[in-house]
């Protein structure tokens, strides 16, 4: 069925067809609807769902591992201080294997105060031991957030879909969704490794752990994470067999006989592309890389697909204030270092606050990765891509 | 009304072996919450002293299942166990009934977990939240919390050659829960095991959240010897500093009322070191001061109460 929805109405519609047994979110702007729409969904009992409406966002994430040691299918929705706040909570959900779906539309993080889009709450969230799936469209953004509970559930690690605010959360687009049965044929029901309301088998959750201990626990979950990218490429490939949408872990637009390519995630993918179709007018053999998969990192991935290139720009929609390059730079950079041949990898910020990013900024620095790759040298230090 | 016969016939589900200290009201306090709860519980409980002496991995003393998910939580964890257990009941899945119980410090009740408590309460969870209320924060080694009261010695609030202890009286957290129209508040003491357990069953049994602020003596923090815990909160009720009422829909009633037996307060200070200053030649104001709250309290809370109880 094809509908007109935003990405937030795109995601609450998701969680209704999931039918999760409990949702305990608070609102903020910009992923408030989804909350709101989601509310108005249990209220007409069109769900099953339990829906707590609790006074924070850590209490949110609180229920949320609650409701999911209690055997219980657990999501909820946020963006930018609303995630900053439940920082902690993130770390115990996926320390616990608890296969909680986040909804997230990215927001700045103050100060200053800022209501729009950028990375800065996802990926100051990069080492909290969750899945990051990041969506160029509210389609993908449906799509992703039916993904993420079959990933969740068949990883048992904690899943958060991100949408751009504003951008994708709040713009009117058509999407295709499903019937509710394929959506709960998809997910099938959720089998739990314990629950304590199993009151006949009563076992204790989150102990304290000492030095002769913890070190395993943390070990067992890397593993967790190193093992978990096969997991999300076949669930997304079921889903591609089924529906017809195919959405991959990395995806490359015009790169096979590019000389520079941009790397970036979300919305910017989809400007991007008109500013590589514009050059590619012009036959200048440009391409880009859209990433999806932010977290795990996919560092073999890289290695695979990057390492042809002369120069690859990465495009970071945060900053990271690390006093080198931004966090997916520093990554890319990592990922690709032990590589016989590899690319220069210049690193660029954009769109901070929601600071628009038009094709002509893409344009710009695509032309510039094209000088870069001429000049066999590119520029070390980060370029601010529309800062005034 | 519980009889100790009874109590004892009940299974453990709090079991020897557990690393409290000797002389630990807490673990006392536990217990006798679980003895009296009668169908299952299910309990939650935050990040604190209880969380580090009974679950040491990989060992556990609960006989129930029992979740440590931080510290300020406990109140917000265990709505989202509720919440999960009524979609389970509404679906069938689950045709048990369940009680469930969180048991929070008063670190993780009057401060840290304030808010998340406040919340859960104001939505109606179906929980029994006991504070094991020691007086300060324990675990890390007593330091001043909200219920730490006037004058006393903690590692944050010390008695120094200026500043005698705390400088502030306790928050009154039972006052606050009675405050949200919570259904059953009350406030109850280890010594008195026959009102606690009763407290317990009238709080389990209301349609909706219930607290209990429970004294749990800690002769770490407190300083005194660990074979008189007992004995500390029975003079801490005799004295009216901790007043044994409780709060049934908006009805307050005094389950023990000392009369002409009550006692001074600076008999109680005096056999804990961490009032030990107050002591000192000039300070005999600090103890005035001390026994006339604990007059006011009392009187407002004896004022409280309907005259035909």
């Amino acid at each position: 069925m094809i509908v007109a929805k935003t990405g937030n109405e795109a995601m609450a519609y998701a969680m209704k067809q999931v039918n999760p047994d409990v949702v305990a979110a608070y609102p903020i702007t910009p992923s408030t609807e989804i909350v709101q729409i989601f509310s108005g969904y249990a209220a007409d009992g069109l769900v099953d769902t339990e829906y707590v409406a609790v006074e924070s966002e850590h209490s949110a994430m609180s229920a949320c591992i609650g409701a999911s040691a209690a055997g219980a299918r657990a999501m909820t929705a946020t963006a930018s201080q609303g995630l900053a706040l439940m920082h902690e909570m993130l770390h115990i959900a996926s320390g616990l294997r608890l296969p909680i779906v986040l909804c997230l539309a990215s927001r700045s993080l103050s100060s200053p105060l800022n209501i729009h889009c950028d990375h800065s709450d996802s990926v100051a969230s990069r080492d909290c031991g969750w899945i990051q799936i990041f969506s160029e469209s509210s389609q993908e953004g449906y799509d992703s957030v039916v993904q993420a509970v079959k990933i969740a559930e068949t990883a048992f690690l904690p899943v958060m879909v991100a949408i751009d605010g504003f951008i994708l959360s709040h713009c009117m687009d058509r999407i295709e969704v499903l019937e509710d049965k394929q959506v709960q044929d998809f997910v099938g029901k959720l089998k739990p490794n314990f629950s304590l309301l199993d009151v006949d088998h009563p076992i204790t959750v989150s102990p304290a752990c000492l030095p002769d201990s913890y070190f395993e626990h943390k070990r067992a979950q890397a593993q967790g994470m190193n093992d978990v990218l096969p997991v999300i490429e076949k669930v997304s490939a079921d889903f591609g067999r089924k529906f017809g949408r195919h959405w991959k872990t990395i995806e490359g637009y015009r790169t096979d006989d590019a000389e520079a390519v941009i790397v970036c995630m979300g919305s910017a993918v989809g400007t991007t592309r008109i500013a590589v179709d514009e050059l590619r007018k012009q036959g200048k053999k440009v391409g880009m890389f859209k990433l999806r998969i932010f977290r795990p990192l996919i560092a073999d991935v890289f290695k695979k697909e990057l390492s042809r290139f002369k120069v690859v720009g990465v495009l970071d929609r945060v900053e990271g204030v690390s006093g080198y390059v931004t966090p997916l730079t520093t990554e890319l950079r990592a990922a690709l270092y032990d590589q016989p041949v590899k690319p220069m990898v210049p690193s660029y910020v954009y769109g901070l606050g929601g600071r628009e990013f038009e094709p002509e900024d893409a344009v710009k620095v695509l032309e510039e990765l094209l000088g870069f790759a001429k000049a066999g040298k590119a520029r070390d230090e980060v370029a601010y891509v529309g800062v005034r | 009304m519980a009889s100790i016969k009874a109590l004892c016939k009940e299974p453990e589900l709090f079991s020897c072996g557990h690393r409290a200290c000797a002389g630990c009201g807490e673990a006392l306090g536990v217990r006798q919450v679980l003895l009296a709860a009668q169908k299952p519980v299910v309990v939650v409980i935050p990040t604190g002293c209880m969380e580090i002496v009974s679950t040491l991995y990989p060992h556990t003393a609960w006989q129930v299942p029992v979740f440590h998910n931080a510290f300020e939580n406990a109140a917000a964890t265990l709505s989202g166990v509720e919440a999960a257990y009524k979609t389970f009941k509404r679906k069938g899945e689950i045709t048990k009934d369940i009680n469930f119980i969180a048991f929070g410090g008063d670190g993780g009740t009057y401060d840290i977990g304030f808010q998340a408590l406040s919340g859960a309460v104001e939505r109606g969870h179906r929980m029994l939240y006991v504070c094991t209320d020691n007086e300060a924060y324990m675990n890390t080694g007593v330091q001043r919390s909200s219920a730490t009261p006037l004058g006393a010695h903690t590692t944050t609030s010390p008695a120094g050659d200026k500043v005698p202890g705390k400088v502030q009286w306790r928050k009154d957290i039972v006052e606050i829960m009675i405050a949200h129209d919570i259904p059953y508040a009350a406030q109850a003491a280890i010594h008195n095991w026959s009102d606690l357990a009763n407290k317990v069953q009238k709080a389990l049994s209301v349609n909706g959240p219930s607290f209990i602020n429970l004294l749990v003596p800690c002769p770490l923090g407190w300083m005194y010897p660990s074979d008189k815990t007992v004995e500390q909160s029975k003079l801490a009720v005799d004295n009216c500093f901790w007043p044994l009422y409780e709060c049934e829909n908006g009805v307050y009633k005094v389950n023990y009322d000392p009369k002409d037996k009550k006692t001074p307060v600076v008999e109680w200070l005096k056999t804990q070191d961490r009032f030990r200053h107050l002591f000192k030649p000039g300070n005999e104001h600090l103890i005035e001061a001390f026994q006339r709250e604990v007059d006011r309290r009392w009187q407002k809370l004896l004022g409280k109460v309907p005259k035909s109880a």
